[in-house]
């Protein structure tokens, strides 16, 4: 029994049925963790492509080095770090949340470098264009680069949350009890790991297969030359 | 030292120029575009540069609509210093401010048309005029609608960018630089990008402006025909200097320069 649902072993498929919610309720924790993790790595992706931007190099070059460290470490000495070493100096947070900043700073150093490649790929041109017009440099982010950029941005995005989603795993090492973590403990008391990390496997494969089509349809929609101004 | 000599020539510039280019240089690295150019356009003069590529032709329309600095030397438009101000009676490197104030003075077609290419056709070119110089939308509406109909183009106007010619395009740049009222307009090759066909049109659009307004227009085109038509005034740029200027059919007809016979002979060779 786990969160109050027994599960049925009289046979695999009675098994497999009524362990499914149980399993869903490790889902439900994965996609919050996911679903966290994303928007503490799109926010803090775009605060250090900010950074990254800035002509000063006091500023630049602090976010640089974050980036490279962050991508040049695995996510699970990260995670370590955050869980062990900052409640010794007194920032205790739930084991959740953790997780959670952990994927969002691993992963922001990659939105980062989405945003600045999708401002890239606007043409000098059209900063040029701006400039000859006198348009203040404000305007011309807000209302030139930005709706150019963000259609080139928005699927790169979609493909680090289906990132984001098949890393949350890893967080079962810190007892999160996301879908992973659930499967195994179901396993441990069952001695059966075959049904759930298998439908585990299965979940996940559904997951992401849906996640890519509604990326390449996002795609197809969305604006190639950018969002258009009337 | 130099600095003296530079200053005190340029204290007095000769009244009507609007353009005066005074011993400027501009640097890519190692390569010197502009090696101290002299240089000089008076109100509402037609002039036509041309030259072989890299021979810093366009590189002067861009360091005039800031986009490109100078090494040295110094550029008046309409009297005032571009590249710098007068700050407690001393030439100082120009602050943002004042590039803003003198890009007014000024507009730019670009070879590659530069238009916005999510806007429609008629946001293309009230954009400015409504952020820039504070019209109302109505105002800018009717401008951009007024500078549309001079280009031929009053039935796209809602068009995107995408679903226009190349040569309708161009024309869109020409509108869109227009409505900001400058007073001096730089095309820098404009139908060089443009399929044959498209050329004339685009180019018979600025023959107009040049023959109905009293713009001052600094052009760089290959087209050695629509210069001898449009220019008061044509100058062969080499290697950062100007070699040789004078009306077009001196220019064209009569040569001085060994170089400009040269670019000229080739030129009609290869075109």
């Amino acid at each position: 029994m786990l969160f109050g649902i027994a599960w049925d072993t009289s046979s695999q498929w009675a098994f497999a049925v009524s362990i499914l919610p149980i399993l869903l309720k490790g889902l439900v924790v994965t996609i919050q963790a996911t679903a966290v993790g994303f928007v503490i790595a799109l926010v803090l992706g775009l605060v250090l492509a900010g950074l990254k931007a800035s002509p000063l190099k006091l500023i630049s070059w602090p976010a640089r080095l974050f980036t490279e460290f962050v991508r040049d470490t695995p996510l699970l000495v990260q995670l370590f770090f955050l869980y062990y070493v900052l409640p010794e100096y007194g920032i205790v947070l739930p084991a959740f949340m953790t997780g959670a900043l952990a994927l969002g700073l691993q992963y922001s150093a990659y939105t980062s470098e989405v945003y600045r490649a999708g401002l890239e790929s606007v043409p000098l041109g059209q900063y040029e264009a701006a400039r000859a017009l006198d348009l203040s440099p404000r305007r011309t982010f807000a209302v030139i680069i930005l709706p150019q950029a963000i259609p080139r941005i928005i699927p790169a995005l979609g493909n680090y949350l289906v990132s984001i989603m098949k890393d949350v795993p890893l967080l079962s090492v810190v007892a999160v009890l996301e879908m992973l973590n659930v499967a195994k403990i179901i396993g441990d008391r069952t001695f059966n790991y075959l049904i759930p990390l298998s439908m585990v496997g299965l979940i996940y494969l559904i997951l992401t297969l849906v996640a890519a089509a509604a990326i390449r349809y996002l795609d197809t929609r969305l604006p190639k030359r950018g969002i258009p101004l009337k | 030292m130099n600095d003296d000599t530079t200053t005190g020539s340029t204290a007095h510039p000769v009244p009507e120029a609007i353009i005066h280019f005074d011993r400027v240089v501009k640097r890519f690295g190692p390569v010197t575009v502009l090696d101290s150019l002299d240089f000089e356009v008076r109100k509402g003069e037609k002039v036509t540069i041309i030259g072989p590529s890299g021979s810093g032709k366009s590189t002067v329309l861009r360091i005039l609509m800031t986009l490109e600095t100078i090494d040295d030397g110094i550029i008046h438009v309409a009297g005032r210093p571009l590249w710098h101000e007068r700050r407690n009676g001393e030439l100082v490197p120009a602050s943002e401010s004042h590039l803003r104030n003198m890009r007014k003075e000024m507009g730019m077609v670009f070879q590659q048309f530069n238009l916005f290419p999510h806007m429609t056709v008629r946001r293309n070119v009230t954009e400015a005029p409504v952020h820039v110089l504070g019209l109302s939308r109505q105002e800018a509406h009717e401008r951009a609608d007024e500078y549309l109909e001079l280009v031929g183009l009053s039935d796209q106007v809602d068009k995107f960018p995408s679903q226009l010619s190349g040569g309708q395009q161009q024309r869109v740049a020409i509108a869109r630089a227009l409505a900001m009222r400058p007073n001096i307009m730089l095309f820098d090759e404009p139908t060089s990008a443009l399929d044959p066909e498209l050329v004339g049109e685009v180019l018979n659009v600025i023959q107009r402006l040049a023959e109905e307004h009293d713009l001052t227009m600094l052009l760089v085109t290959h087209e050695m025909q629509f210069a001898k038509r449009v220019s008061d005034r044509v100058c062969f740029f080499d290697k950062g200097r100007i070699v040789e200027q004078g009306p077009p059919e001196q220019v064209f007809g009569e040569p001085r320069e060994e170089r400009t016979r040269d670019f000229l002979k080739n030129f009609l060779d290869t075109a």
